[in-house]
């Protein structure tokens, strides 16, 4: 009996070490790769750093460029996105929505860089001819609309039923309780799903290299190429001078800190609903 | 002095040779049910009886359930609610309801709660929102216990009271009908208690008409009761009818506790 008491214990102490290391495991490159880029890239930031051309040494133009692209792929992608979610979850009971779910699916596991050589060919050669701000952010939408309404259906499924038929049976129409009913009950899920899916367009390059291009100015218009931090990152990183190859480090330190602030947002907001 | 009595024995609602499916599965068979104006009726019967069913055919909440069907006609004021030309829309507006388990909008204060229906239905041009908040609560007997309180969430306050809270939210339109569905069966006696005194108020103005599993409360707050099982209406009466001298063995059986 006390040796298979030990035994017992020794195994439930095994599995815990097994666990720790494999969590460690997982964690080490993490940590490894975030003190890199902070040990490496700290000593670039400047105000000239981050306002100037890279002809004065700053990365101003990529930085701008990466916002204006998430801006621009928000505009597009979140309202389509957030829509196509609010009718695979509240009309999706038919055929037609059963195919959309799952090629929607398929969508959301889409290799970036198919996504970026379709926006080549259809937005940058046949419809705008040239390189252009605008198609980078269609091309980045394609991936951001299947994630947003991903989740958008995921949270609104969340609402109970009872919620809706409360609505209804006060006469409210289905359009009204969706709006005014549903989609406030689902806020937090709402907001979280979208700030995640912008954090991950964010980091993505593939799909940029194919559309934007890249530019050595600030923003010069939709219709012209335009520079991005995670290009600018690619680029430095190619370049046989120390001194690119440092802009590459800063460039990467300010985008990680881009997404960490986009995930401290999602804490906030998640935070509240667990308040409530 | 005299004042003019509401006249109590015109129709409000008839059911007419109701049946209703679940798919494939029948769960209403010919219900022929007439429910007469400021009473109250009782829909008893054991579990899956279609007690639920048949007062959901009454605002048409029924078909909102993928695959459910209905045949037959109800009539509202003499009009067949199931006619193509008639929007389901406007028969809820007129026939409110109170579900189950209290159901208030988790995102909305207690205020926001009874105004709901005013709001979401574009009813509220002109009205003195305030007011109709106010009498709705006190209707619900209600305004006393949250009158301090309107700007806090509706799901802050006890089952009870939420419960309640649903009922001023269906009374705040102002609906002919009122349809509960077992309204009691998720709170404690006292709660229970409170809503049933409230029950037997409201049809003052309105017509109710109330499903319960509990035959003691079927008793004391009805006028008429109906009688379900297995999808039929075995026997409907006054009240005191059905639970003195039931005609139908099935019904004496029932009451008595024989099953259910």
């Amino acid at each position: 009996m006390i040796s298979n008491y030990a035994f017992r214990k020794f195994k439930n102490y095994f599995f815990f070490i097994l666990c720790g290391i494999c969590v460690i495991l997982a964690v080490v490159p993490l940590l490894s790769i975030l003190w890199e880029v902070i040990i490496r890239g700290a000593p670039q930031l400047s105000i000239n750093f981050l306002t100037q051309t890279n002809a004065n040494g700053g990365i101003g133009p990529a930085i701008q460029g990466t916002l204006i692209l998430i801006g621009l792929t928000s505009l597009i992608g979140i309202p389509i996105g957030i829509l196509s979610g609010i009718y695979l979850a509240e009309f999706g009971n038919n055929r037609y929505a059963v195919t959309m779910r799952s090629i929607n699916d398929i969508l959301t596991e889409f290799p970036s860089i198919v996504v970026g050589i379709t926006a080549y060919g259809v937005i940058v050669i046949a419809l705008i001819g040239t390189y252009s701000a605008i198609a980078g952010a269609i091309a980045l939408s394609f991936i951001l609309i299947p994630i947003v309404a991903r989740t958008t259906e995921e949270s609104l499924k969340l609402v109970p039923n009872s919620v809706r038929e409360a609505s209804l049976a006060l006469g409210a129409h289905k359009w009204r309780t969706t709006l005014s009913v549903v989609l406030p009950s689902a806020k937090s899920g709402l907001i979280t799903g979208t700030l995640l899916a912008v954090a991950r367009i964010a980091g993505e390059t593939a799909p940029l290299i194919m559309t934007i291009l890249g530019n050595r100015y600030f923003f010069q218009g939709l219709d012209q190429p335009m520079a991005a931090l995670p290009l600018e990152i690619w680029r430095d990183s190619l370049q046989p001078y120390a001194s690119a190859q440092a802009q590459g480090w800063g460039a990467a330190l300010i985008l990680i800190l881009m997404v960490l602030s986009l995930n401290i947002a999602v804490r906030v907001a998640s935070g509240g609903r667990m308040k409530k | 002095m005299t004042t003019p009595q509401k006249e109590t024995s015109d129709l409000k609602m008839q059911s007419i040779g109701l049946n209703a499916w679940f798919g494939q599965k029948q769960a209403l068979k010919d219900i022929n049910i007439d429910i007469k104006a400021n009473t109250v009726t009782a829909i008893i019967g054991p579990s899956g009886c279609g007690k639920s069913t048949f007062i959901r055919c009454l605002n048409r909440m029924h078909e909102l359930i993928p695959n459910a069907k209905m045949t037959g006609q109800i009539l509202l004021d003499g009009e067949n609610i199931f006619d193509k030309n008639v929007d389901p829309v406007m028969v809820r507006r007129r026939v409110g309801m109170v579900f189950q388990k209290p159901n208030p909008f988790p995102t909305m204060s207690i205020y926001d709660n009874v105004a709901a229906g005013l709001k979401l239905t574009g009813a509220k041009k002109g009205k003195n929102l305030d007011a109709i908040v106010k009498r709705s609560l006190e209707q619900a007997t209600l305004w006393d216990e949250v009158k301090d309180d309107l700007k806090k969430p509706g799901t802050s306050i006890s089952g009870g009271q939420q419960q309640r809270l649903c009922i001023a939210r269906a009374i705040a339109l102002q609906p002919e009908v009122i349809l509960m569905d077992e309204p009691c069966s998720a709170l404690d006696p006292i709660a229970t208690a409170k809503i049933e005194r409230l029950v037997v108020e409201l049809k003052r103005d309105y017509t109710v008409v109330i499903v319960t599993h509990n035959m003691q409360q079927a008793s004391r707050v009805s006028d008429y009761t109906a009688f379900m099982y297995l999808g039929s209406l075995i026997e409907f009466g006054p009240t005191k009818e059905i639970f003195e001298s039931p005609k139908n063995p099935l019904t004496e059986k029932y009451i008595t506790g024989e099953f259910g």
